[in-house]
């Protein structure tokens, strides 16, 4: 990990304009992201955002890091091979709905399973935004857009029941309508040693506006806002009066008054045994119920970089560095005079 | 052949087949050389029979070239004519080019081998063939009426039939092995008759047989016994009148190993990465025939070398294309399916700029096409096979062992030049050997790595900046590592300007995509003109590219010694050309192209160069042979 520094926020914004539509979440996330940094004592210099293509994508030209945009759900697989032969460096992925989990949905739960050290944001607005609103991946049957007239057939993702189903090691979801808390998400997933996906639902104002209103407006936020905390029964509404059960692999809510505090299901994001974690991001698959925030799982396992370069030293340590003679004289080799 | 390492010409073999007249010292005639074809069913080890053979050979220090050539099922239906694997070897006492013409030895397995190959084999050529793979069940599956050992059908040939599997069972008995898994070094045996009809030394085979099965002590003993077997069946059986040896080759003096084309390939890349001085790492999606690279590298962690099994092919270039990024040399290795599909990525690559080593290993196509036969039909893809204006440079290598060498361009031009570059071989190329008399490591080309480490530029008011793609006098632009101080920047797909952030205006995008062609053109000052082999006086030149290097050089030899004059040329370098090659095209009346794909260089000479190329092509999964080159370029002077 990068040696840590003292920076404002100042030192992470380019000099680049930024230029998402007026009141897009995506500004409060930007702007999220560099207040973590500063907090996490991260140098610009060591940090390197990379990113697809779509709204979203567009993030690293906004950052004062490095960065790559590179080209449209291959985010994931660019910077999996930064990330195993620099290991020094901070590395981020940023992408949209459409490009982490259709064009790139390989490449995602591909680094999941590996448990690459990578940070991933995934700007979910349900939404296909730069191409001018067609239905992606993550939106609701029945959705009527440009290319669903008679409304969208196709069934969408549960994006944290997908990616536990990678075998996430880290995986948490935000919103963009509370800084605090997604600034305290980036900060838990950039410490987290291997593979980390934030969810983070954000508005699309001028294609899907309103998308989540039901559960991050300021008002419904109480009612239908589940925090998850470690450690703690999982509990919500006002006074705390709603719980969760899961049984048999299913979350229920429930009434505290009715069954007790007791009886509430309580949060162990380290569980080894993720069905816990996917039984909550079932609790709600449109953002029109209850819907838990925080950190699902937060669980260690190897993380790949770290096993290729042991490898590679147990390699040295077996058989010496390399020299490249000795193995041009590998195979059976004969003497001509 | 023999490749040396400064490629010079190579010297044309004889091309008497037999001189069993003169005697040396023993009593068995000597041969110039043989081509000896081992045929079976996918199960019967074949490939190991003729692999075994030739190391042998090589040991005793024949020159020597192989051509295997296996189904593309794993398991192919037992004893069909699709199930039949063949290895053939040619083994000569002088340098030659290729696997051969026809095979003048003929081993079948089973009835579907000889029914496959037959035809393949000179006239009065000798088999040898497994008597007692000739069953109903057998003949019938492989189309056979009658028996071919009963009839009269191969009365024009030398048939040695012996028992193997009964005798190798036989051999095994009093060894405590199951018959069944007895029957299954019937490959030993026929390698232990082949070995003595042509006098191989049998201590390699002793040797490899042991190292190999080290822990399987009733394999290693049936394997020895199978082999004793059948060297004492071909001893007793009064084969004397058809044994021969082909003596050592007068090979330049030094060392020499017998390399196939894939791991000469991987041994280059880590070479260019000793010459560069920064590790290398490999992002790969198994394909045939190129996987033999990932497997190759991965036994070399100590080198550096990271290996990484990406979940696709679009993974496996983007992964290469990161590390490239972060400061390594970004490999991806690949045939033509998994190309198509890298063409996004690479397309990246040209726009950021970063070095990339692309590495084809062709086959047939299109689609699935032949994955286990070779073909040089990539070259269009390579070129061009990327949306937009996406120059890049292309090289090919031509032998098993000048793979190593083409690999340690490719990273010189990657690394120096800071581009994307696409490396062909081929199956052939991949899975052939030859000898190599390997090259001193003082003698490689340094290759020379700059990392930007601070402002490259001063801007109107006379401060430091930095602008990542200012080039310079190549039209290179700096490689700048992330986590360099001072140095952050963003780059990207979109069109940019010298400061690597977007771009809209016209005029930029109009300078930079001229520039990048450029940059690449201008390439070509670092190649070495060209200097055409043969005759300097010629009207005719027979230009090549790829793994046809041997048979054309074996063919334009015939041709010359027949009285005719002509010159051959052979590229490494196709995208740019080397420096003089237009001039030097337009001074030949006829230029003649073999190629194994439609006509796709000849095409190629056409559009750049106004030349009335003559193409020569072959699609049909198999290497020119000397004999039909020989053919059809004296057609195509004549016509
Ligand atoms: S289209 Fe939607 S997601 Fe894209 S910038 Fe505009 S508001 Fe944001």
């Amino acid at each position: 990990m990068p040696e840590t520094a003292t920076t404002t926020r100042k030192d992470w914004v380019s000099d680049q304009e930024v230029r998402w539509c007026p009141g897009c979440g995506d500004y409060g996330i930007l702007l999220a992201v560099q207040m973590a940094m500063t907090e996490l004592g991260n140098k610009p210099d060591d940090t390197v955002f990379i990113s697809g293509i779509g709204c979203a994508a567009r993030f690293p030209y906004y950052m004062n890091t490095y960065g790559i945009h590179s080209i449209h759900g291959r985010a994931p697989a660019i910077a999996s091979g930064l990330a195993l032969t620099r290991p020094d460096l901070d590395v981020w992925v940023v992408g949209g709905d459409g490009d982490i989990l259709s064009i790139g949905g390989n490449h995602l739960i591909h680094a999941i399973r590996r448990n690459i050290n990578l940070t991933i944001l995934l700007f979910n607005n349900r939404i296909y935004g730069l191409t001018k609103g067609q239905y992606s991946p993550t939106s609701e049957e029945g959705k009527i857009t440009k290319s669903s007239p008679m409304g969208s057939i196709d069934h969408p993702f549960n994006p944290i029941s997908l990616i536990l189903g990678a075998d996430a090691t880290f995986v948490a979801r935000t919103h963009d309508m509370d800084r605090k808390h997604m600034i305290e998400m980036f900060k838990r997933a950039h410490d987290h040693k291997g593979t980390a996906v934030v969810e983070i639902f954000q508005n699309c104002n001028v294609f899907n506006n309103g998308a989540y209103g039901q559960i991050t407006s300021k008002g419904a936020r109480e009612e239908m806002i589940i925090d998850l905390h470690d450690g703690q029964p999982i509990r919500f509404g006002a006074e705390g009066r709603h719980g969760v059960i899961v049984e048999h692999g299913v979350a229920k809510v429930v009434e505290v008054a009715d069954v007790g505090v007791g009886a509430l299901t309580v949060h162990h994001h380290d569980n080894p045994d993720p069905s816990v974690a996917f039984a909550l991001s079932r609790l709600a698959s449109n953002p029109d119920a209850p819907t838990p925030m925080g950190v699902f799982r937060d669980f260690e396992r190897s993380e790949y970089g770290s096993v290729l370069n042991a490898q590679i030293a147990q390699a040295i340590a077996d058989k010496g560095p390399g020299d490249l003679d000795t193995l041009l004289h590998g195979l059976p080799t004969w003497e001509i005079d | 052949m023999v490749i040396r390492s400064n490629d010079a010409e190579y010297v044309e073999g004889k091309e008497t087949v037999v001189t069993d007249t003169e005697e040396r010292t023993s009593e068995i005639p000597e041969v110039e050389r043989i081509i000896v074809r081992f045929a079976g069913d996918s199960g019967d080890g074949m490939q190991l029979t003729g692999d075994r053979f030739t190391a042998a050979s090589a040991l005793f220090g024949n020159d020597l070239a192989t051509l295997p050539e296996y189904p593309a099922e794993i398991r192919a239906p037992a004893g069909t004519l699709a199930g039949v694997s063949a290895f053939q070897v040619h083994i000569a006492d002088h340098d030659i080019n290729t696997p051969g013409d026809s095979p003048g030895v003929l081993v079948a397995m089973n009835p579907a081998a000889l029914k496959a190959d037959l035809p393949k084999v000179v006239e009065h050529g000798t088999l040898i063939i497994n008597s007692d793979a000739f069953d109903e069940r057998n003949l019938h599956k492989a189309g056979y009426e009658s028996n071919p050992l009963e009839d009269d059908s191969l009365a024009g040939y030398q048939v040695i039939s012996a028992p193997m599997t009964s005798l190798t069972k036989e051999a095994c008995k009093d060894l405590g092995v199951k018959p069944r898994d007895a029957e299954r070094s019937k490959n030993f045996f026929a390698l232990g008759m082949v070995s003595w009809l042509y006098s191989r030394p049998t201590r390699p085979t002793h040797d490899w047989i042991e190292e190999k099965f080290k822990g399987k002590d009733l394999v290693i003993a049936a394997n020895l016994a199978a082999f004793k077997a059948g060297d004492v069946y071909a001893e007793n059986a009064d084969l004397w009148a058809s044994r021969r040896i082909v003596r050592p080759a007068h090979l330049a003096p030094g060392t020499y190993t017998n390399i196939n084309g894939n791991t000469a390939l991987s041994w280059g890349l880590i070479a260019g990465s000793r010459q560069a001085g920064i590790p290398l790492f490999l992002g790969s999606y198994p394909i045939t025939p190129a996987s033999d690279i990932l497997h190759e590298l991965a036994k070399h962690r100590n080198f550096g070398v990271r290996t990484f099994q990406a979940e696709d092919e679009i993974a496996a270039v983007g992964s290469a294309l990161g590390a490239s990024y972060g400061g390594h040399i970004g490999v991806t290795t690949t045939s033509g399916p998994g190309l198509a599909l890298k063409s996004e990525t690479i397309g990246l690559a040209v726009s950021l700029e970063l070095p990339l080593v692309i590495v084809d290993v062709q086959r047939g196509g299109p689609s699935t096409g032949l994955p286990t036969k070779t073909e040089a039909s990539d070259l269009m893809i390579a070129l061009y096979g990327r949306h937009g204006e996406a120059p890049l440079p292309v090289i090919s290598s031509s032998t098993p062992a000048d793979c190593f060498f083409a690999a340690i361009e490719a990273v010189r031009i990657a690394v120096e030049y800071r581009t994307p570059v696409i490396l062909l071989s081929d199956g052939y190329l991949g899975n052939g050997t030859e000898p190599w008399r390997l090259p001193s490591i003082n003698d490689l080309p340094e290759i020379k790595v700059n990392y930007l480490t601070g402002p490259n530029h001063v801007d109107a008011e006379g401060a430091d900046e930095f602008l990542p793609y200012l080039r310079d006098e190549t039209l290179t632009r700096p490689w700048i590592l992330p986590g360099t101080p001072g140095l952050a920047h963003r780059i990207g797909g979109i069109e940019k300007d010298e400061t690597g952030n977007i771009s809209y205006v016209p005029a930029n995008h109009e300078h930079m995509v001229r520039t990048r062609a450029e940059h690449i053109a201008r390439i070509a000052d670092s190649i070495p003109p060209i200097v055409p082999a043969g005759d300097a006086d010629a009207d005719v030149v027979v230009l090549g590219w790829g793994s046809t290097r041997g048979a054309i050089t074996a063919a334009v030899g015939r041709i010359r010694k027949k009285g005719r004059k002509l010159a051959r040329i052979h590229l490494r370098h196709i995208n740019p050309f080397p420096p003089n090659f237009g001039d030097l095209l337009r001074g030949y009346e006829t230029v003649i192209v073999p190629e194994m794909n439609m006509g796709q260089l000849a095409h190629e000479i056409r559009a750049d160069f106004l030349v009335d190329a003559r193409s020569i092509t072959k699609i049909m999964g198999q290497p020119f042979t000397p004999a039909e080159l020989v053919e059809r370029i004296e057609e195509t002077i004549d016509a």
